[in-house]
């Protein structure tokens, strides 16, 4: 599943889901964000009903991307239970998020 | 099997795909963790031909992706680990490139893998990576609004990203580990110019601070040797380049800095950018350590496909 999410509603999307999910930190104007895409797209695909991507533009919500200490994008979190358990930064490959996501399902 | 594998895809990796996928060569191109290569990192690019206005670097990479998606060029966002060359059957030769997921044959291999920005190689670097270290102020600027960084270099990418980093930080610090610049005059002028932007010289970093993120740097002075901590929140780096060529050692000869050795033009029968492994040809900035420009790369990737497209029709493959 493919979800947009906000500093509004953070907290009901991401930190009380009930399922892992991966958050995709991202903005307009950065070109690497634009490479990732169609790589989370393709994962989204393979997940299935098992995770969530959630893209969180980072000129919209500055405050989500400041508590979480964002200083670079794409930074990705991936959360389970309302806790961070894996960050990465830059671009990945479908494989390393992948082989995350099956660790927790 | 393809006729054509082109490892990268900056200015030389989509060149010469435009020109094998144009000869009707069945060609993938591997794009590397960096799709769209160093120019995707840049903002205004106004020394590339024929766009007398400037043009932004994502985009002119776009450009060219299009331009070769039109002859059918097969792109995968992939990045290869691993090139060797086998033997199929009684004298029948090609090339096996492994990536993180796949395995991709082809009769012939361009490597135009590039370049990547270098670090200093501090522990304290990499533990901070991403957060306050950066080698990509057009990237990771805007985090930085309204704090103070610093950026480390003395070439024109440090200016550039200097004055870049002005439109976000309230103040940029310039570390150089050298009396002079090596920037050219425009650009050191730029940056000498703005009252934002200040100059340290004769200074190395020795550590980077910071527990969860950047709060200073350590840095010494080459001439005293005297150490002191200097505070910033932001640490960018701009001290050049290094090819990537690691997958290919012990394959394919480099020079003792990893830039790919080519044959040379030295009589009209040669192939320029033919590596020592025959049917592998190489181009742009993991070859040139000397001009690297995005036209240059274009240009040398453009001779490695004609090189490529000779190669097999000697060959016949």
């Amino acid at each position: 599943m493919h979800i947009t999410v906000t500093d509004q509603d953070f907290d009901s999307q991401v930190i009380r889901s009930d399922k892992p999910v991966l958050v995709d930190f991202w903005a307009v104007w950065c070109s690497p964000c634009r490479i990732q895409n169609p790589i989370l797209e393709d994962l989204d695909k393979d997940l299935g009903e098992n995770g969530v991507i959630a893209k969180l533009n980072v000129d919209e919500n500055p405050n989500t991307a400041m508590k979480f200490g964002v200083m670079s994008i794409p930074t990705l979190m991936l959360f389970k239970g309302g806790e961070v358990i894996k960050q990465w930064i830059g671009v990945q490959s479908k494989e390393t998020l992948k082989s995350e996501f099956d660790k927790l399902v | 099997m393809y006729d054509v594998i082109i490892l990268g895809s900056g200015p030389a990796g989509y060149t010469a795909a435009l020109y094998t996928s144009r000869a009707f060569l069945k060609t993938l191109v591997l794009t590397g963790k960096e799709a769209g290569g160093q120019l995707t990192t840049t903002s205004d690019v106004e020394n590339y031909p024929g766009f007398p206005k400037g043009i932004q670097g994502p985009e002119l990479m776009e450009e060219m992706k299009k331009q070769v998606e039109r002859f059918g060029t097969e792109i995968r966002l992939e990045t290869v680990v691993s090139l060797q060359s086998s033997v199929v059957s009684l004298g029948e030769k090609n090339f096996i490139i492994k990536t993180e997921s796949n395995k991709y044959q082809g009769k012939s291999v361009i490597i135009a893998s590039g370049a990547s920005a270098k670090y200093l190689g501090l522990p304290s670097e990499q533990r901070l990576m991403g957060k306050g270290v950066s080698a990509c102020a057009t990237c990771d600027g805007f985090f930085f609004k309204g704090k103070e960084v610093v950026v480390i270099g003395g070439g024109d990418t440090a200016m550039e990203e200097g004055t870049f980093l002005t439109r976000f930080a309230t103040k940029v610090t310039i570390i150089h580990r050298r009396e002079d610049f090596r920037a050219s005059p425009i650009m050191l002028d730029r940056a000498k110019k703005n009252p934002k932007i200040l100059f340290l010289t004769n200074k190395i970093v020795t550590e980077v601070l910071g527990e969860t993120s950047v709060t200073g740097v350590k840095l010494k002075d080459v001439k005293t040797n005297n150490e002191e901590e200097f505070a910033t929140q932001g640490f960018f780096l701009a001290i050049g380049h290094k090819p990537n060529t690691d997958f290919l050692k012990g394959i394919i000869d480099l020079d003792p800095k990893g830039y790919i050795y080519v044959k040379g033009i030295k009589t009209p029968h040669d192939a320029h950018t033919q590596t020592n492994v025959p049917g592998v040809f190489a181009a742009g900035d993991c070859v040139d350590f000397k001009y690297r420009q995005a036209v240059v790369a274009a240009g040398m990737g453009c001779m490695a496909a004609m090189d490529a497209q000779r190669w097999l029709e000697e060959q016949k493959l």
